[in-house]
C-alpha cells in the first residue's frame, strides 16, 4: 500500500494530456503586464517610472513589507505604462507595462546554465539571496518563500518536504520540471537543507508519475538524508497539511502551520526558483505553464516570461478551440475561471485549462438527500451540507463553531455532490463572512 | 470562439458523473432479484400489488406536487418510485387494492412531502405508509398467502403464517422451540425465498445480490446494514443461549422477516440516516436492538419496521453527536 492521508479525497480523472511534452520555450511576448500584487501580503511598490529602460532581473517593484515579494522585469525593454489591468483573479490591479526591446541580448538568453552543484553560500545569505530574488510559493499559493524559512525562537525543525505531488488533474507543470531539472532541484533542496539547518528532506511525488519518482530515486541513491516517497493518487495530496499527513503521519494543529509540527514544506517549481537564485544569481522572471484542454490542438508546457498575455500561451497551443466555453486559470478543482485572455501569467499560475460546451456548466442543483458523500470526501473532517446550510441561514456563529474556517477550499464536496449543490461557493462566501467577525480580524 | 458567452465560475470546475438519479436508480436494479423471487412465489398478485403501490406513489407525488404544493412536479427523479416498490415489498401479495393506495398516499404525501419533500422527509416514507396500514389495517396486512401452492391463483386463497408469526403464536401458547421448530420452513427455504411473509421479504439470497450490488456501485455503504443484522444476530444468540427452549436461534431471526430487506434496503435510505460512518454504526445498533426486543417481548412478531422509524427520529440528534474527527484537532501532534 502506498501512502496517502487517512481522511476524504478523491481521485477525478487525470487527464494529464502533457505529461509526455517537453517544456518548449514561449517566443518572447511582445509587452508583459505585470501586476505588482502576485503574491499573498502586501503589495510591492513601483520602483521605476514611465518611459525608464529596465534590464530583465531588475527590480521594478520592491517588496513592501515582511509578508510582500520584489518583483523584477520578467523582459528588458522599456516601461510603457503604470496602469491598473484585471489579474486572474478578476480584480483591477496595479501593473508595470513593459515593450519588449526584442535586440537586447539578455532577453535571448536560456535558462540552460551548466549545474553549479557545489554550495559556497552561507546560510543567512541563502535567506537573502531567496528574499531578494521575488520567490514565492510556485504550487499555486504564492506565499512569499522567505516567510516560511524564517524561524521563530523556540521553532525547531527537523524535515523538509519538497511537493512534487501536482494533484490537480491536468497540470503537468511540475512534472515535467521534475523530468528535465532534477539535478538541479537536488541541488536546491540541499541548498535549502543547508540554509534552514535541518537534517533531512522527504520528495513526495504521487504514483502517477512513475518516471519522475524513478529521476529522484537514481539521483538521492547513496544520500540517506534525502528520500522519495511513491504517495498513492489522491487529491488534494499536494495540500500542505494532507502532505504533510501522508509523509510523515503528523497533524498539522487546526489553524497551525507545518512548523507547528517541525517540517517546511516548499513545492519543485519553488525549489528550482531558488536553486536558480543561489547558485546562479537569477530572480523569478519565468516559470513554467501547463496549456491543455481536450480540445486544443498542441497541449503543451511552456516556459513563460511573468506578464505574458494568456492569450499568447494559448495562440502558441494551437489556438482557442471552437465551442470553447470557459477558460481556466490553474488546475480544474482549485482554479479561477478567466472572462478575457488578456490577462497576464503571474508567479502563481500554473496551468491554463481549456474547457469546451459540454464540461462548462454546472448541474442544475437539487435538494440535498443527505448521503453523506461531502462529509466522506472533505480532507479536513468538515460537514459541507452543514456549512453550506448554516451559511444559507447566515448562521455565522455556529459555522465558525462547527470549524468553516478550516476549510481549504479543495473543492472535493461540490465535486462528488450528487445534487450539484454549489457547496464550496456557500462556504467561502460563509468563511469570508465569518472572518468578519472575528475579533482579532476586524471588518476592514 | 464560438458567439456563446464565456463562463466564469468559481471553482471546481469538473463535476463526478454520479448523480442523484443514479444513485436512485441504483437501488431501483438491485431491488429487481427480489421483485422477480416475489413474482415466482406469489404470482399475478405480486405483479399487481407492486404496481399499484407505484402507481399511488406517482399519481399521488405529483397530484399533491402540482395542485396542493404548487412546486415543480419530481416524480422522475427515482425516490418515488422506489417508495413505491418498497412499499408494496413490505405488504402481502394480495392485499386490496385500496388499502395500497391508502399506505401509498401516506407514504408520499404524510411522510414525505408534507415534511418538504425529497431530502427533507424525517421519516423513511415507505416505512410510514408500511406502518399506517398495519396498525389500521391489522387483519389485512398479516394475512399471508402461502408461497408456491397459490403460483398461478389470483386469489389469496390460501393463508399461513410467518415464521416469525408461528414462533410468536407458538410461544404465546407456551409451546417449546422444538415444538415449534418443527413446523417452520428450513434454513435453506427461508434462504431461498418460498416461506410466507410480505413481498419483498421473502428472498434472503435475492435481497443479498441487490444489497451487494448498492455496496459495490457505493450507493450504500456496508456500514448499516451489516450492523443491524450484526446487533439481530448477537442479541437473539444471547437469548438463545440463555433458554433455547423458549428462543429461536440467531439464523432464523436473520433470514426470516424482514430483516435483510429492512437492513439493506430501508435502514440505508440515503435521507433518513446519519451521514457519518460513527453515526450510521450508532443507528444501526438501535434498529437492531429494538428490532430483537420488539420480536421478543413485543406485541406484533415482527418489529423492523417500528425500529427503523423510532430510529430514523433519532437522526438529528445523531448528526449532532458523531461528528466527523476535525483534521488538526488531535490534543498533541505525533511527532516520529
Amino acid at each position: 500500500m502506498l501512502r496517502t492521508f487517512p481522511k476524504g479525497g478523491i481521485h477525478p480523472p487525470e487527464n494529464k494530456l502533457t505529461s509526455g511534452r517537453p517544456i518548449r520555450r514561449l517566443p518572447l511576448p511582445k509587452e508583459v503586464y505585470v501586476p505588482v500584487s502576485q503574491h499573498i501580503g502586501i503589495p510591492a511598490e513601483i520602483v521605476v517610472d514611465r518611459k525608464d529602460k529596465v534590464q530583465r532581473g531588475q527590480v521594478i517593484a520592491k517588496s513592501g513589507g515582511f509578508v510582500s515579494s520584489n518583483i523584477h522585469a520578467p523582459v528588458s525593454g522599456t516601461v510603457t505604462k503604470l496602469d491598473k489591468i484585471i489579474d486572474t483573479r478578476g480584480y483591477k490591479k496595479q501593473c508595470i507595462v513593459i515593450r519588449t526591446d526584442p535586440r537586447d541580448p539578455s532577453n535571448l538568453e536560456e535558462a540552460n546554465y551548466p549545474l553549479i552543484d557545489e554550495i559556497t553560500t552561507e546560510p543567512s545569505e541563502i535567506l537573502e539571496r531567496i528574499s531578494q530574488s521575488g520567490i514565492v510559493g510556485l504550487g499555486g499559493a504564492t506565499f512569499p518563500s522567505h516567510v516560511k524559512l524564517h524561524l521563530r525562537e523556540g521553532q525547531h525543525l527537523d524535515c523538509l518536504i519538497i511537493n512534487g505531488v501536482e494533484c490537480e488533474p491536468y497540470l503537468t507543470a511540475d512534472h515535467r520540471l521534475m523530468l528535465e531539472k532534477g539535478p538541479e532541484i537536488l541541488v536546491g533542496i540541499r541548498i535549502l537543507m543547508h540554509a534552514l539547518g535541518v537534517p533531512r528532506a522527504i520528495i513526495g511525488i504521487e504514483n502517477n508519475k512513475r518516471d519522475a519518482i524513478a529521476i529522484f530515486g537514481e539521483l538521492t541513491r547513496g544520500n540517506p538524508d534525502i528520500r522519495v516517497a511513491a504517495l498513492q493518487v489522491k487529491y488534494p495530496q499536494g495540500g500542505e497539511k494532507q502532505l504533510v499527513r501522508a509523509l510523515l503521519n503528523r497533524e498539522v494543529p487546526k489553524n497551525g502551520l507545518p512548523l507547528d509540527v517541525g517540517v517546511v514544506v516548499h513545492n519543485v517549481g519553488t525549489i528550482f526558483a531558488i536553486y536558480q537564485a543561489v547558485q546562479h544569481n537569477r530572480p523569478l522572471t519565468e516559470r513554467v505553464v501547463t496549456v491543455t484542454g481536450k480540445r486544443l490542438a498542441n497541449p503543451s508546457n511552456f516556459w513563460v516570461r511573468i506578464g505574458t498575455p494568456v492569450a499568447d500561451l494559448i495562440a502558441a497551443a494551437g489556438g482557442l478551440p471552437e465551442g470553447t466555453r470557459k477558460i481556466v486559470s490553474g488546475g480544474p478543482m482549485m482554479g479561477k475561471a478567466l472572462k478575457s485572455t488578456d490577462v497576464p501569467v503571474t508567479k502563481g499560475t500554473s496551468g491554463i485549462l481549456i474547457i469546451p460546451e459540454d464540461e462548462a456548466s454546472r448541474g442544475e442543483p437539487a435538494a440535498c438527500i443527505r448521503c453523506g458523500e461531502c462529509v466522506s470526501v472533505c480532507p479536513m473532517g468538515l460537514e459541507p451540507h452543514l456549512l453550506m446550510n448554516l451559511t444559507e441561514k447566515s448562521m455565522f456563529k455556529r459555522a465558525a463553531a462547527e470549524d468553516i474556517l478550516t476549510c481549504i477550499e479543495c473543492g472535493s464536496c461540490s465535486y462528488v455532490c450528487p445534487s450539484h449543490r454549489p457547496l464550496l461557493d456557500y462556504i467561502r462566501f460563509g468563511k469570508s463572512i465569518t472572518k468578519q467577525l472575528e475579533p482579532k480580524n476586524p471588518a476592514p | 470562439m464560438s458567439d456563446a458567452p464565456i463562463i466564469v465560475s468559481a471553482s471546481p470546475h469538473v463535476h463526478s458523473d454520479r448523480t442523484s438519479r443514479k444513485l436512485m436508480y441504483d437501488v431501483v436494479i438491485a431491488l429487481v432479484p427480489a421483485f422477480l423471487v416475489s413474482v415466482y412465489v406469489f404470482g399475478i398478485p405480486a405483479l399487481i400489488t407492486t404496481v399499484t403501490a407505484v402507481a399511488a406513489c406517482l399519481i399521488f407525488e405529483y397530484l399533491i406536487q402540482k395542485y396542493l404544493m404548487k412546486v415543480p412536479v419530481t416524480i422522475a427523479d427515482g425516490s418515488a418510485l422506489i417508495t413505491g416498490i418498497l412499499l408494496a415489498f413490505n405488504l402481502p401479495a394480495g392485499i386490496p387494492l385500496w388499502m395500497i393506495a391508502v399506505g401509498g398516499l401516506v407514504a408520499i404525501g404524510i411522510a414525505k412531502l408534507s415534511f418538504g419533500g425529497l431530502g427533507y422527509n424525517v421519516f423513511n416514507p415507505a416505512m410510514a405508509g408500511r406502518v399506517f396500514l398495519l396498525v389500521s389495517f391489522p387483519v389485512q396486512m398479516t394475512l399471508w398467502p402461502t408461497a408456491l401452492e397459490n403460483n398461478t391463483s389470483l386469489v389469496d386463497a390460501i393463508t399461513g403464517a410467518t415464521p416469525l408469526g408461528m414462533i410468536k403464536e407458538g410461544v404465546q401458547y407456551g409451546q417449546s422451540m422444538s415444538e415449534i421448530s418443527a413446523s417452520l420452513p428450513s434454513a435453506l427455504e427461508m434462504f431461498l425465498g418460498v416461506t410466507g411473509g410480505s413481498l419483498g421479504e421473502m428472498s434472503a439470497l435475492a435481497l443479498l445480490l441487490g444489497g451487494a450490488y448498492l455496496i459495490i456501485r457505493r450507493v450504500i455503504s456496508w456500514h448499516i446494514p451489516v450492523t443491524v443484522l450484526a446487533t439481530i444476530a448477537v442479541m437473539t444468540a444471547i437469548f438463545w443461549w440463555l433458554d433455547p427452549e423458549h428462543y429461536a436461534n440467531p439464523l432464523i431471526h436473520i433470514l426470516s422477516g424482514g430483516a435483510i430487506l429492512g437492513a439493506f434496503y430501508m435502514a440505508t435510505d440515503l435521507v433518513t440516516s446519519p451521514v457519518t460512518k460513527k453515526g450510521m454504526v450508532v443507528f444501526a445498533v438501535g434498529i437492531g436492538a429494538l428490532t430483537v426486543v420488539i420480536r421478543l417481548f413485543g406485541a406484533y412478531p415482527e418489529g423492523i419496521s417500528f425500529a427503523i422509524l423510532i430510529m430514523n427520529a433519532f437522526v438529528p440528534l445523531i448528526n449532532t453527536y458523531f461528528k466527523p474527527r476535525r483534521f488538526g484537532s488531535r490534543i498533541k501532534a505525533k511527532m516520529l
